[in-house]
């Protein structure tokens, strides 16, 4: 049983120290683009694409993290032998 | 974990087809797009109304956007990208009405379109600059070629691998935190999630229309 403990373990973990990198270089993003829209406001369509494909690039981790986490919880390819054993 | 009750999943089970709900809704999707384009394009005239004219918005702004990214050469493309930005957004899009589910919220719709793109970009880099197409992946020193071409092969196997994720992952992820909220209040508290949902919808068909504007791009510029 400390197997499928272990597996929520690592899926919340791991979900929360993926969170924390996106999180931080989405900031970085954002504040760079904000610095760039109060200089020129008159580029700031530009400047709503390019960020927005540079967040949704960093954003991709984050999502890479979680399909592991989903993979983890629900389509684990250990689950049969685990329960096997668990069985014997 | 997805909506508790799909109707074309429903039928397909009274009809005993074992298709897949993500196929079913595929072809819904399909079926849509198919008849609006037939009521858009049924009476054209020079002085567009209804279904016509909300197309014809859609499409110059596709075509301004491919323009922009990809430049004159970009235009023998518009029909693939625009098919994918149309495919993408309603499937994207469909997810939000109770009772259907998002084909893009399956890995396997995804990886057939980026597989398409992937492959897509290959053949349009051979065709446009024959053999000299392998030195896109050379490199720009020569004596380096060996090592740069072990990663530029890694860096376009994870193309497709990156297109297919970002969108499952955003899509289902999104599926997945609205059963929560609905599972643990019901009432009212989903909303500002659908309208998230709303806004992921439209960036991810955008991002991934881009990307792939991108990428075919790259196939066809010199190499440096």
């Amino acid at each position: 049983m400390e197997f499928f403990a272990w597996c929520v373990m690592a899926a919340g973990l791991g979900m929360g120290l993926g969170s924390v990198g996106t999180g931080i270089g989405q900031g970085i993003a954002i504040k760079a683009a904000c610095e760039g829209v109060a200089r020129n406001p008159g580029a700031s369509g530009k400047i709503l694409t390019t960020m927005m494909i540079g967040l949704a690039m960093i954003e991709s981790l984050a999502i890479y993290v979680f399909v592991v986490a989903m993979i983890i919880l629900f389509a684990n390819p250990f689950t049969d032998q685990v329960v096997e054993l668990l069985i014997k | 974990m997805t909506h508790p009750f799909l109707f074309l999943q429903w039928i397909e089970q009274q009809l005993h087809l074992h298709i897949g709900e993500h196929v079913i809704y595929t072809w819904f999707v399909m079926a849509l797009l198919i008849l609006v384009a037939y009521l858009a394009s049924r009476s054209i005239s020079m002085v567009p109304s209804g279904v016509q004219n909300f197309m014809e918005a859609v499409i110059t702004g596709i075509d301004g956007l491919i323009e922009e990214t990809m430049g004159e050469e970009g235009k023998a493309y518009f029909p693939l990208i625009a098919t994918f930005a149309l495919f993408i957004l309603v499937c994207n899009l469909i997810g939000l009405v109770p009772g259907f589910y998002p084909p893009t919220a399956n890995l396997n719709t995804n990886a057939a379109l980026a597989l398409t793109v992937f492959v897509l970009t290959h053949v349009v880099g051979f065709r446009k600059h024959g053999i000299g197409y392998l030195k896109h992946f050379m490199g720009p020193i020569i004596w380096l070629a060996p090592l740069m071409f072990v990663i530029e092969i890694i860096g376009h196997i994870a193309r497709p691998l990156s297109l297919t994720l970002r969108l499952f992952g955003n899509m289902y992820g999104h599926e997945v935190v609205l059963m929560i909220f609905l599972a643990l209040v019901p009432l009212f508290l989903p909303i500002p999630m659908m309208l998230m949902g709303v806004l992921i919808a439209f960036i991810q068909t955008f991002v991934f229309t881009l990307l792939a504007m991108i990428y075919i791009a790259g196939a066809l510029e010199e190499s440096h």
